[in-house]
């Protein structure tokens, strides 16, 4: 998987066109990780006609009727969301970073994480909890881990590599830090909510 | 629980604290830390950590490889702050690693446009870091601010027209609250520039072109237009004098490269080194090593500074061994020719006048036929970093020693975006590395030469058998930590140039070798072919 490259959204950085989608599939992008691949026309067809369907499917799906604007004040204000999200160089490092967030995710997507945050947790998002041998907890995120070492970045915003030999536990976290925001937000606010994170498509790249 | 744990707790203060300024100003003090591209502003790279010692160096042992998803030469160097390594997968994937154990923190791809061209490789040198904001360049003239915590990007600011040649491959350097690049792409006919950028927004502070335009000085070395495709690139990172508050930078070739004939002139500021003021970006003075280049001598090596005493009185001087065969010691302060010595065999030029400019050697032009130039077209020295110790005093090189090249120039046509090079240098040692090896001695060969800077003496010489693309790293316990394109990475004794042990990285060293601690243990690291080497004594 390339980091970033959510094909469902009907948009892409190369080109636009069916023509140029096909090119790209048998050609490849030289200097990037997409190889070339040997496919047919009609094969190649067949995949961008399924791209063009997500994206259609998407744009059928849940209407935003929400006021980003609002939902940007929710943010930083009634939701508290900054005490564990970033967007840009704002908010917290602890939780997932929101700055493109609505590039990679859904409007119903979003919407699910805020009222049921525990029924779909991205393996990238999970927490560990690590306790020494001394008795020092760590909890964080987790970034990383092999068969002798865990990376995660912790509450404190710090990155770090811990040695499983000299933990005494390590489990990963059931729950979802995240709270439940069905009643802590009527829904007309959860519905700005959720436009202001739709919004956010990273920066703009020149 | 692990000693790291333990430690990292215990220094939460120090492990947290953000990248200032004044911390990469006096990065000295902090060691453990490897916190700009050359260690420190002044460009020595020169580490005051000194576990590792000529008498120890021979129990060295790999501690971890970090093999990067890339074909391309890795050609950066790390940085490290509070146990955490910052490097580049090339060409622009920015990656966080444990500095104790090569684990991946976090990677942030960066997709350069198809429009990208560089001339010799889709490679990036290194980051700066200032605050938590992690700085990279980019092959398609892009400049980027990375959160260094979670590598999410921040801005991204590009400041030149890729497909007209223009790209950054070099590590950006912080002075004050600004962010500091100069484009390459002289290959390309381009017009370069140095600029500062804010580090906040990335909105352009200041820039000087190293290509001076009508009104601005210099432009009167250049006739017949030719300052609109002048090259003039920047490839290596620069240096920084807080006193002065002065800003170094190397200058790259003139365009076309081999035929001077369409640039009549001097070509200032190609193959100089300028001295910035820092906050406006205004020349206080230049020095032109090569004057109307036409053998790609450009000045891509990073600016030395020390503080020494010469000729009985304390001096700011910049040591600097240049890619046309010449050591040279100037006054930082005010530009002044000091003293220039070949360290390479050179047949270009035959000493200097009173104002310190070579004098040429009549006849010693590239030709339609060819003309038998030392050093050859990749230079004494090249981008590789040198080494200044202060214990030994002595200045390292990393040398392409009795090579030549061939010039045969030709008539090229300026057309943007395809290569203005204005002929072919020829060589029997090749550009890039060969599988075997057939060459003579005489036919050029790689050496770490260390020489006297206030007398430019050789002092020893370690001699390979390929050539070098290796920097070099020097110990305040005298060990000094260089490879090559053999693939050898090696301990020599910096007082003596003795082997003190050496290791088969298989793959060509084109990086240079820098060194941090984590845990009171001295690591170093180096790249070879596309992994990422890092080494400690055994335990």
């Amino acid at each position: 998987m390339v980091p970033g490259a959510d094909l469902a959204h009907g948009k892409f950085r190369h080109t636009n066109t069916d023509a140029g989608l096909v090119q790209i599939i048998q050609k490849g992008i030289p200097g990037t990780a997409m190889p070339p691949h040997n496919l047919p026309d009609f094969r190649a067809m067949t995949i961008v006609a399924f791209l063009r369907s997500m994206a259609e499917k998407q744009g059928s799906g849940v209407v935003v009727p929400g006021d980003a604007a609002k939902g940007k004040a929710i943010f930083e204000g009634k939701g508290n969301c900054g005490i564990c999200h970033r967007v840009g160089a704002s908010g917290s490092r602890v939780g997932p970073d929101l700055s493109e967030i609505g590039a990679t995710r859904r409007a119903a997507e979003i919407d699910r994480s805020l009222t049921e945050p525990d029924a779909e947790v991205l393996p990238q998002n999970r927490y560990v909890r690590a306790v020494g041998k001394d008795g020092v907890a760590i909890v964080g995120r987790l970034l990383n881990q092999d068969g002798f070492t865990v990376q995660l970045i912790d509450s404190k915003e710090r990155l770090l590599s811990l040695n499983r030999a000299e933990l005494k536990q390590f489990e990963f976290l059931e729950k979802s830090p995240m709270p439940a925001y069905k009643d802590r937000l009527t829904p007309e606010e959860r519905a700005d909510l959720v436009s202001y994170l739709v919004s956010l498509k990273g920066i703009a790249r020149q | 629980m692990t000693m790291r744990l333990v430690l990292l707790t215990a220094m939460c203060g120090t492990v947290s604290a953000q990248v200032t300024f004044d911390r990469i100003l006096h990065a000295e003090r902090e060691p453990q830390n490897w916190l700009t591209y050359s260690g420190t502003p002044l460009s020595q790279r020169y580490t005051l950590l000194n576990q590792i010692t000529p008498a120890n160096a021979a129990n060295m042992e790999l501690q971890w490889v970090w093999q990067a998803r890339s074909l391309e030469k890795f050609e950066a160097t790390p940085l490290v702050v509070d146990g955490v390594m910052y490097t580049v997968q090339a060409p622009n994937d920015v990656v966080a690693l444990d500095a104790a154990t090569g684990r991946v923190f976090w990677i942030w791809s960066y997709i350069p446009s198809q429009e990208s061209r560089v001339c010799c490789g889709r490679v990036n040198r290194g980051l700066a870091i200032l605050g938590d904001t992690l700085y990279m360049g980019t092959i398609d003239a892009h400049l980027v601010a990375i959160d260094a915590k979670n590598g999410k990007p921040l801005w991204d600011n590009r400041i030149g027209k890729p497909e007209s040649g223009y790209s950054l491959t070099h590590a950006p350097l912080i002075v004050k609250d600004k962010v500091i690049v100069g484009v390459a792409g002289g290959e390309y006919g381009i017009r370069g520039f140095i600029a500062a950028y804010d580090a906040k927004t990335g909105a352009e502070a200041w820039r000087f072109n190293t290509i001076p335009g009508p009104g601005e000085a210099g432009h009167e070395t250049w006739l017949n237009d030719a300052w609109k495709t002048g090259g003039g690139s920047i490839w290596v990172t620069g240096s920084y004098d807080a006193d002065l508050n002065l800003t170094y930078w190397g200058i790259g070739n003139p365009g076309p490269d081999w035929n001077g004939d369409p640039r009549p002139g001097d070509n200032l500021y190609t193959d100089s080194v300028v001295a910035l003021d820092a906050d406006t970006g205004k020349l206080k003075w230049h020095y032109q090593f090569s004057p109307h280049d036409e053998f790609d001598y450009d000045s891509v090596e990073v600016p030395v500074l020390a503080d020494v005493e010469w000729r009985g009185a304390p001096r700011k001087i910049m040591y600097w061994a240049n890619r046309n065969g010449l050591f040279y010691a100037i006054d930082r302060e005010n530009g002044q020719f000091l003293s220039g010595k070949p360290f390479v065999e050179v047949n270009w030029m035959n000493g200097f006048d009173e104002r310190g400019r070579p004098m040429r050697i009549p006849g010693k032009v590239p030709s339609t036929e060819g003309t038998l130039i030392y050093p050859g077209n990749q230079g004494g020295t090249n981008w590789y970093s040198p080494s200044f110790s202060s214990h030994t005093g002595l200045f390292y090189i990393s040398t392409w020693a009795g090579y030549s090249s061939l010039y045969v120039k030709r008539v090229d046509e300026y057309k943007e975006g395809n290569q203005y090079n204005g002929g072919t240098p020829r060589s029997p040692v090749p550009f890039t590395r060969s599988s075997q090896n057939f060459r003579k001695a005489d036919e050029g060969y790689g050496a770490v030469r260390a020489i006297d800077p206030k007398t430019g003496e050789r002092k020893w010489e370690f001699r390979m058998s390929d050539i070098t693309e290796a920097g070099i790293l020097t110990t305040a316990s005298d060990v000094l930590f260089s490879g090559g394109r053999e693939g050898y990475f090696y301990a020599l004794d910096a007082r003596s140039g003795a082997l003190l042990w050496k290791a088969n990285l298989g793959g060509s060293i084109s990086a240079g070798p820098m060194s941090y601690s984590v845990g009171g243990r001295q690591y170093v690291s180096i790249s070879a072919g596309n992994s990422l080497f890092t080494f400690a004594l055994r335990q």
